[in-house]
């Protein structure tokens, strides 16, 4: 019983933490990427610096997610509540 | 039912080596992770044994090679002290672009072993802590070795009251090293067994290159990220 109770909680815990973990990395990244467009536009022979600088922060931005990821799958697949 | 996968769903299964009760391998890792070490020195070895003044192909590809990971060092390091931790720089990066395109290129469901399955060696939680202590360790090391006891007044800048956060970031810059890495490598490999287990023809081909791509990204994220936290104490 009390199993089960666990097992639901770490369910819809994986879920909320990617979910939520996805809003923030989202926004970041919009941003950043309009950025990065409106960069070219002014500036198109800037494009090859400027496409290597935004891909290397979209990765730093993408890592946070797979913190919340992280923490899903340990909940999923390694949880320490579980007996 | 059966079907047709290219990987099995699972996280945290092992091949367990038992040497004790406490003390235990994960053979897939070790083995893979092997093999990965091998390619690389093979690779290097090969491209950098007969050297030409007019290079050959291979010789051409390890010449792009190392003025890539000499130019993420030097505009870490400057120009200065980037010499002396450019090897480590260079393995880190090689080490994980090997592993993280093992995983990915080689089809590793052919082999079978008795439990768990081969993977890359990034895949498991423990190699990439291990990189990432590592890189703790060489930032530590170097900050000692240039600096001498005057690395400790780096802690309490800008302002004594940093302190605290100046500690806390020394153990938060390996643990995210470790879980950005080992949290990519996984989720590209979860989003095509999914997706594979879904539509098995073609439309995983996209994810895959994505994957690709993103696995190659994550080894020069963190050979960038493991030469600035050398840099950032050096400066």
């Amino acid at each position: 019983m009390v199993d089960s109770i666990v097992s639901a909680a770490s369910v819809i815990a994986a879920a909320i933490a990617v979910g939520f973990a996805g809003i923030g990395p989202g926004i970041g990244q919009g941003n950043a990427a309009g950025q990065a467009v409106e960069g070219i536009a002014r500036q198109p022979e800037a494009e090859g610096k400027i496409r290597g600088t935004l891909l290397l922060s979209l990765a730093f931005m993408e890592s946070l997610t797979i913190y919340g990821l992280v923490v899903a799958l340990s909940v999923l697949f390694a949880n320490p509540f579980v007996g | 039912m059966h079907t047709f996968l290219l990987s099995k769903i699972e996280v945290g299964s092992h091949l367990y080596v038992n040497f004790s009760d406490t003390l235990h391998l994960h053979g897939e890792t070790v083995i893979v992770s092997s093999i990965v070490v091998l390619a690389v020195s093979l690779f290097l070895i090969l491209g950098t044994s007969n050297l030409q003044r007019v290079p050959g192909p291979l010789q051409n590809f390890v010449e792009v090679v190392y003025e890539l990971v000499k130019s993420i060092a030097v505009t870490q390091m400057g120009p200065s002290y980037y010499a002396q931790f450019l090897p480590f720089v260079a393995t880190i990066f090689l080490f994980v672009l090997g592993s993280n395109l093992a995983g990915a290129l080689i089809p590793w469901k052919l082999f079978e072993i008795p439990s768990g399955e081969l993977a890359a060696p990034t895949n498991d939680i423990n190699t990439t802590a291990c990189l990432a202590i590592l890189t703790s360790l060489t930032y530590f090391s170097a900050g000692f070795k240039i600096k001498g006891i005057g690395y400790f007044k780096r802690y309490i800048k800008p302002a004594p009251f940093f302190l605290p956060i100046n500690i806390v970031e020394d153990f938060t810059k390996p643990l995210s090293l470790n879980f950005r890495l080992f949290g990519n490598v996984v989720a590209d490999e979860l989003t095509v067994t999914v997706i594979c287990s879904l539509v098995p023809l073609i439309i995983p081909l996209p994810i895959m290159m994505l994957g690709l791509f993103a696995s190659s990204l994550q080894a020069l994220i963190f050979a960038t990220l493991a030469a600035a936290y050398i840099g950032e104490v050096i400066e």
